[in-house]
């Protein structure tokens, strides 16, 4: 190690094993809350963009409200809502909810997720709006009805589509799960701010963690460039 | 009718600072972004590496962090700044780090980047036949680039540009975190006040819920009348 970064780590108070416990903590909810977001919020966006597809009208334009109301408005305000609101309900401090509720991590659980399901349910919309023709004709002509043809054909190749625009969801997701720290979650964001306000020293707290967030984010673009090599390989160009 | 706890006239005040902070980091946002585009398009190597290097750091951060960062950090370098004025030339002055001035610094500067992207892909996609035709009839660099180049790019640059307008609108929500007096802050400290949250919170929600419908119809027209004279496929 050259020698100026060792003298550096030795002289200063705010790098130490009990900040660095702090930082780890704060990664480990970061991770937690988003991840789970992201997996509850693809696993209910599939079916309501089927739904939202549909040429019913009394299908499509409940779930069509519900994105349009979540798209249009901030995440703040609806983690707001939802953390401030849950205690209002009446009746519900009886019920076993309330000690489910009561942790600030499940209502932002929720929020986030309801949040990235409605982005989701749109972005795999569009997939499914652009699917060629002829691919459901083939399907058709091939006697599969209509479930089959969701799993088989519709859906893979939909997925194919809508990587790349899932992959930026993932990343803003990861970023908005900044304000968790705004209702006392320690994550990431939260743990720079207790550092910051301990310390007194806004540059070391903050840009540490712009560089977790940083590293975070390159791991996802290079794990979704990895994921969509894998799932385009059969269009690529043949090399010589 | 909805009553508001006498909090209406609070609330709009914070909706009129939405609204500016709104417009304000706008408009930072689409200077820095052709600046950034155009930089990124130069031969010029420096240049190319600043505005690549601005465009990976601010897309790798969370917005709230940037806008700690320039907040506190702001604050901390303004002080030290005044003592260092105050040290070596005894000019006593006291900034104070303003948070609507961070605000639309931090929301400026990542939507700047977001921009850039957009003004490049815009700038790439006017064909080079016409460039090369202005030149051939001898127009200066300067008048290519505003007579020829700006015109076009704006068409394709305006569905990115819509859809970062939509992002940057919500975003300015964050602005309440760092204390500035919002719409968001006013609500949230109505609502802890009154314990009302739903009723503080769900009409901040429409009023955004309008401004990005608004905003919506607004680029659909704009999108309009920039490609009147365009035969599109399909």
């Amino acid at each position: 190690m050259p020698d100026f970064i060792a003298q550096w780590l030795n002289q200063n108070e705010i790098f130490t094993a009990m900040t660095m416990v702090e930082y780890w903590n704060g990664l480990v909810s970061t991770v937690q809350l988003v991840f789970l977001s992201l997996v509850i919020g693809l696993v209910c966006a599939v079916p309501l963009a089927i739904l939202r597809t549909s040429r019913n009208p009394l299908v499509s334009t409940p779930v069509w409200l519900y994105t349009y109301l979540f798209r249009g408005t901030p995440l703040l305000i609806q983690l707001y809502i939802i953390y401030y609101g849950i205690a209002q309900i009446p009746g519900i401090q009886e019920t076993f909810w309330w000690e489910i509720f009561r942790e600030p991590f499940y209502p932002a659980l929720l929020a986030f997720t309801l949040n990235t399901a409605a982005y989701t349910t749109e972005i795999i919309r569009g997939a499914i709006m652009s699917t060629p023709h002829g691919e459901i004709e083939a399907a058709k002509a091939y006697g599969m009805n209509w479930f089959m043809r969701m799993r088989r054909i519709i859906l893979p190749s939909a997925a194919r589509r809508a990587v790349q625009a899932y992959s930026n969801e993932v990343i803003f997701m990861l970023h908005s799960s900044a304000i968790a720290s705004v209702v006392t979650i320690v994550d990431l964001t939260g743990a720079a701010r207790n550092i910051y306000s301990r310390f007194y020293a806004p540059f070391d707290a903050f840009i540490f963690v712009a560089l977790i967030y940083m590293v975070l984010t390159f791991i996802l673009v290079f794990a979704f460039r990895k994921l969509e090599n894998h799932l385009l390989r059969h269009q690529r160009p043949v090399s010589n | 009718m909805l009553d508001l706890k006498g909090y209406g006239p609070a609330l709009l005040d914070g909706a009129v600072v939405t609204i500016e902070l709104a417009f304000l980091s706008l408009a930072l946002a689409v200077t820095l972004g052709l600046i950034g585009a155009s930089s990124k398009l130069s031969s010029n190597r420096l240049a190319k590496g600043t505005a690549t290097a601005y465009t990976t750091l601010i897309r790798g951060v969370p917005d709230l962090v940037m806008m700690l960062l320039f907040y506190y950090g702001g604050q901390v370098a303004v002080n030290n700044l005044s003592d260092l004025l105050w040290e070596a030339y005894e000019i006593d002055v006291f900034f104070q780090f303003d948070p609507f001035i961070s605000g639309v610094v931090t929301i400026g500067l990542i939507f700047g980047a977001y921009m850039t992207e957009t003004f490049r892909g815009a700038f790439l996609a006017v064909e080079t036949g016409q460039i090369e035709a202005a030149r051939a009839y001898g127009f200066t660099r300067w008048h290519t680039f505003r007579r020829i180049i700006f015109p076009q790019m704006l068409r394709h640059a305006l569905p990115g540009l819509g859809n970062n307008w939509q992002v940057l609108l919500k975003t300015t929500a964050l602005v309440s975190i760092i204390g500035l007096t919002d719409m968001v802050r006013v609500a949230e400290e109505a609502a802890k006040a009154e314990r009302m949250p739903f009723h503080f919170f769900i009409p901040v929600a429409f009023v955004y819920l309008t401004l990005t419908a608004g905003s919506e119809l607004f680029i659909k027209w704009l999108n309009k009348r920039a490609n009147v004279g365009v035969v599109q496929g399909g």
